[in-house]
């Protein structure tokens, strides 16, 4: 089971509930093919640095997760195969990678009690 | 007349040779670049957004194709543009 991280960005045209429903398919995916979702962090709607599909903006999305490595292929073919999404890149991790994004996360859960107390 | 003469200068100017480059991947003990936060990349990249070359950022070469490979993978997720003018 290696551990990947997956960045994808959805067209911004989608309703709220559309977009859930978008990324609940991934992570069915994950759950029916015995892979383990670690984290998903939404960024919300951002600039492109460049246009995409004739769009300026997307919704960015990112999760990590661990699975067996002859699943990203179809996980890769599902990402592919769904209009909605506009660009992915599914990235495997090695372990200082692994360490990185621990930090990553706790820095932003940190911050994020900051703006919340 | 004083123009023909070479100017002298009180001590060698020390235009010539500059200070020692380090790579400071190898000093800051960094394992892992991170394609995801453009700031960090940004400081590798020059105004049209192209990758600085190894002699200007003195990384040590496997940290400058770390850098390479998260900079062209940032330009994949639209983080970092393909070509930019005034980026910084």
């Amino acid at each position: 089971m290696n551990h990947y991280e997956a960045v994808f960005i959805t067209t911004p045209v989608l309703s709220s509930d559309e977009y859930t429903r978008t990324v609940k398919k991934y992570l069915d995916f994950l759950e029916k093919n015995g892979g383990e979702l670690v984290s998903k962090e939404d960024w919300g709607i951002k600039q492109l640095a460049y246009p995409i599909q004739k769009k300026t903006t997307g919704f960015y999305t990112l999760i990590e997760f661990k699975i067996d490595p002859q699943l990203i292929r179809r996980l890769e073919i599902e990402f592919k195969r769904d209009e909605n999404i506009m660009r992915f890149l599914t990235v495997k991790l090695d372990k200082y990678a692994v360490k990185y994004a621990q930090q990553r996360k706790e820095k932003l859960s940190k911050k994020f009690e900051k703006t919340e107390g | 007349m004083a123009a023909d003469k070479s100017i002298k200068f009180l001590n060698a100017p020390k235009i010539g040779q500059n200070r020692k480059k380090y790579c400071r991947f190898k000093r800051t003990g960094i394992r892992y670049i991170d394609f995801k936060d453009p700031e960090f990349l940004l400081k590798f990249i020059n105004e049209q957004g192209k990758i600085l070359p190894r002699r200007i950022t003195g990384n040590s070469l496997k940290f400058q194709r770390r850098i390479a490979t998260a900079i062209k993978r940032a330009r994949h997720l639209a983080i970092l543009p393909y070509v930019a003018d005034l980026l910084k």
